[in-house]
């Protein structure tokens, strides 16, 4: 009998995720009705709430703080366990004493993004209306609003100024954003494998993330949390496609090649054969532990809208115009989901405006993940942007010493 | 076409001793005044830019090398990776104080639109090259009869990026072809020390190794 259905049903529960997405282990920081969020869509969110994590401390003069905007299936645990899965900090490898985000020196946040799954208020919220899940009740929403929600948390923490917004790819997106929205709450940014708008393929391989989700029975509309199901078939397949996307063929053939599974000779049928399909099932099974599939829907669409020139006449330049924030735009050479060419364009519009910007491409064959995996150049160059930034911030000596 | 000599020649820059900076580069940064917004086109690996940015100046950079920018922004310059022949025309007018284009021009596949380029982004630009009517070059030329190679410039004639080298009479006539305004001219020789300015047109070009040119729209009344 052919195994078709070797993704694996997730042995953490909706009611595991389901409480953290309204009791979050992490800080909290909650909006009443008083203070809604204004969101693109016309509607005025609340009560809201959202969930973050914060690293080294804010030194006298607020001066030292920075924000890390998260990627599309990531969370505000960058370097703690993570509270359903009990794995590393997604960016240890970055965050950390005498990293390049080194918590020695700097204060660091990183929220949940407002729609996400680990405390914010998002699709898999509780409904104060109706006491159930949020599901496609949820307003859609943005990278500016993930960036306004952002802002309220600053000024709830009293942060005016933010020594650097830091992100890799929906990350970067928001880093841009910020940049656009408030210029003068931001001294430096880092945006990483990211562009100034989602192209057309990167729409289509995320509707193929939508439509999987969406094709699986237990789905049920988005309500299957009343159901007790989860549609973690559809979702697996989403994070496969996703993946592929994140990767290259060239990381992929250094991984994997053409080698089987546990096996010599081929079964002629649709089982895991070769180690890439292994790797891919095993991806999707993981992710669905822990995150929402809704949410995987509202953050893909925010991704989708995302094109900062449309906001500003089409004229990219326009949006960052006058600005007095120092870039450091890096890309990396096989990413063909954000490829250089766009953030070029970022760069070249980043001049146009005259802002302060550098641009860096590195050369990996790791593709989109780049940012998240050990690539000692792309180290050296954020802690270096970072200690010429706070030179000029008047950080050199740091908060901690 | 006559080759008209520059009308104010750099004087009274003391090369430096200890040997830190590079002298055209100390000769670049003379003609800077602090404050000033400065863009460096062929950066390298930004030793110019650090020396300006300790005076006092706005740089930024561009640089075709990924090297060379990973190791200008390790150095938190501002640079950014691109091509002098093809970013240009992308930046807006007057964008720059200055524009520098230190021995990069030889490496350009359009000189003239890129020194055009450089005079509309930049109100004012300076321009280093080495001088291919160097007495050394031409007696390689002439007696050894093959492609000049010096310290500066070891590459051989099939592997070099340089492949629009101009003497510096040549690139007065082109300064004087395309209305640009010479403001300081400055020859150094093989030691990097400038060139005596009592000295006729003709020795430059023939004792320069290298010419170093401050720049400024709109020559004599066209």
């Amino acid at each position: 009998m052919t195994n078709v259905h070797s993704i694996s049903s997730p042995s953490i529960l909706n009611e595991d995720r389901a409480h953290e997405a309204d009791h979050p282990t992490s800080p909290v920081a909650t909006f009443g009705m008083d203070q809604p969020l204004r969101l693109d869509c016309g509607i005025d969110l609340a009560p809201f709430q959202i969930a973050y994590q914060t690293y080294g401390e804010l030194n006298a003069d607020r001066s030292n703080a920075i924000l890390i905007c998260h990627a599309l299936t990531l969370d505000q645990h960058v370097a703690n366990l993570h509270p359903l899965t009990g794995k590393a900090g997604w960016w240890e490898i970055m965050v950390g004493p005498g990293r390049p985000l080194d918590t020695d020196r700097y204060f660091i946040i990183c929220s949940n993004v407002i729609g996400g799954c680990m405390g914010s208020t998002g699709p898999a919220s509780t409904d104060p209306a109706t006491g159930k899940a949020w599901g496609l009740d949820f307003p859609v929403i943005t990278i500016p609003d993930m960036v306004r929600a952002q802002a309220m948390l600053l000024d709830r923490l009293g942060i005016e100024t933010l020594f650097c917004v830091i992100g890799g790819s929906m990350g970067g997106m928001q880093v841009l954003q910020w940049t656009a929205a408030y210029p003068e709450r931001v001294f430096s940014a880092l945006p990483v494998a990211c562009s100034t708008r989602h192209s057309a393929q990167n729409i289509a391989f995320h509707e193929l993330g939508r439509q999987a989700v969406m094709a699986d029975p237990d789905w049920h509309h988005g309500r299957y949390f009343e159901r007790s199901t989860h549609p973690h078939r559809g979702l697996a397949v989403a994070r496969m496609a996703g993946h592929i996307t994140y990767l290259s063929d060239a990381a992929l053939h250094r991984k994997f090649g053409r080698r089987m599974q546990d096996r010599e000779l081929p079964t002629f049928s649709f089982d895991a054969d070769f180690q890439v399909e292994s790797y891919l099932r095993y991806q999707g099974s993981s992710f669905v532990e822990r995150f929402d599939a809704n949410s995987y829907l509202y953050l893909t669409r925010a991704m989708d809208y995302f094109d900062i020139a449309a906001d500003h006449s089409g004229v990219l330049a326009q949006a960052f115009l006058g600005i007095k924030t120092r870039f450091c735009v890096v890309s990396f050479t096989s990413d063909w989901l954000f490829p250089t060419s766009e953030s070029r364009a970022l760069v070249h519009a980043l001049n146009a405006s005259s802002a302060r910007v550098s641009f860096a491409e590195i050369e990996t064959d790791r593709g989109h993940d780049a940012f998240l995996l050990d690539v000692p150049e792309f180290f050296d160059i954020s802690r270096a942007f970072l200690e010429s930034a706070g030179k000029a911030r008047g950080l050199s000596n740091g908060a901690g010493g | 076409m006559a080759v008209q000599e520059p009308a104010l020649p750099l004087g009274g820059v003391a090369p430096d001793r200890t040997g830190k900076y590079r002298t055209d580069h100390l000769m670049v940064a003379e003609m800077i005044p602090a404050g000033s917004k400065v863009l460096d086109v062929g950066c390298g690996d930004g030793e110019l830019l650090q020396l300006l940015e300790s005076r006092g100046i706005d740089g930024r950079g561009i640089e075709l090398s990924r090297e060379g920018v990973n190791r200008c922004v390790a150095k938190g310059l501002a640079v950014v990776q691109g091509d002098a022949d093809t970013d240009l025309v992308n930046y807006p007018d007057d964008a720059f104080d200055y524009v520098i284009l230190s021995q990069t021009l030889q490496a350009t596949r359009q000189p003239k639109p890129v020194l055009e380029n450089l005079l509309r982004i930049g109100r004012r630009a300076i321009v280093s090259f080495p001088n291919f009517g160097f007495w050394k070059m031409r007696l390689q030329l002439l007696v050894g009869g093959h492609m000049p190679r010096t310290e500066n410039l070891p590459a051989t004639w099939y592997d070099t990026p340089n492949i629009h080298f101009c003497t510096i009479k040549d690139f007065v006539q082109l300064c004087d072809e395309i209305n640009v305004k010479m403001e300081r001219a400055v020859a150094l020789d093989l030691y990097g020390r400038p060139v005596p300015l009592n000295l006729p047109w003709w020795v430059w070009n023939m004792f320069g190794e290298q010419g170093v040119f401050l720049l400024s729209r709109g020559g004599a009344g066209k």
